[in-house]
């Protein structure tokens, strides 16, 4: 089983290229067992989000 | 339609603002926008009007600011140390790979998310990053190039980029939730 600091750098990595089977698998699995790391790809999601928004102005 | 000069110039401090996004550097920034100001006056022929003269003027800044990210990684020989050292990731996490603090919830984007001035903390926070990760992270994000293409301009490898990439979002996160998200909740 995957740790958060494994998790997070899989989350960062899926923003940029998509991801193996394998890591999508021990991601996913991650995740379903731990909130701090879905609060993580939220925030990484909410960040790119904003940067988008804010550019636009 | 052709722009005016006046139409051209008036897009000039939203161009400012983006340059200024993606280079620490403010003087290399006001060059790029003012050769991108010069290219559309002398081509603004072949501005066609299918986007809108912002999106057109922004895409040829691209260029401009790629030219400079160019230029410098070439001037400056490359040192990656700093970029892909994460120790002080360790903070981050325990000893066993955990967060070391709870990550919280940050709410809805579109209240929290103002996008004026989440820009301006964003830009503060990526004055504290290394140069170059902060540059490889604009070059993604704000720039929207893909992997390929950054490691191509700036010469360096996609585990590398990828590395940097990582350490730019935690910092970032570390950053804006100091300085933003938990000012939003007092």
């Amino acid at each position: 089983m995957m740790n958060c600091r494994q998790a997070s750098r899989l989350i960062s990595t899926a923003m940029d290229r998509p991801l193996s089977r394998a890591e999508q698998l021990q991601l996913s699995m991650h995740l379903l067992l731990c909130r701090n790391c879905r609060h993580f790809r939220q925030q990484m999601q909410q960040l790119r989000l904003g940067i988008r928004q804010g550019r636009q102005r | 339609m052709t722009p005016s000069d006046a139409d051209i110039e008036a897009e000039r401090p939203y161009l400012l603002r983006y340059a200024r996004a993606q280079l620490q550097d403010a003087a290399a920034a006001e060059d790029a926008v003012q050769d991108t100001l010069l290219a559309a006056l002398q081509g603004r022929a072949r501005f066609a009007g299918a986007a809108s003269l912002r999106t057109w003027l922004t895409s040829i800044l691209r260029f401009k600011l790629v030219d400079v990210v160019r230029r410098q990684s070439r001037e400056c020989t490359v040192d990656l140390g700093e970029d892909l050292d994460l120790a002080d990731l360790d903070a981050v996490f325990d000893g066993s790979g955990h967060w070391a603090h709870a990550v919280r919830a940050w709410g809805a984007p579109e209240e929290s998310l103002l996008a004026q001035q989440f820009w301006q903390v964003y830009q503060q926070c990526a004055q504290v990053m290394p140069k170059r990760t902060a540059m490889v992270f604009a070059m993604r994000e704000v720039m929207d190039m893909d992997i390929a293409d950054i490691c191509q301009n700036l010469g360096i490898s996609a585990t590398n980029c990828s590395v940097m990439l990582y350490r730019a979002r935690l910092s970032l996160r570390e950053c804006l939730e100091t300085r933003w998200f938990q000012r939003e909740a007092t």
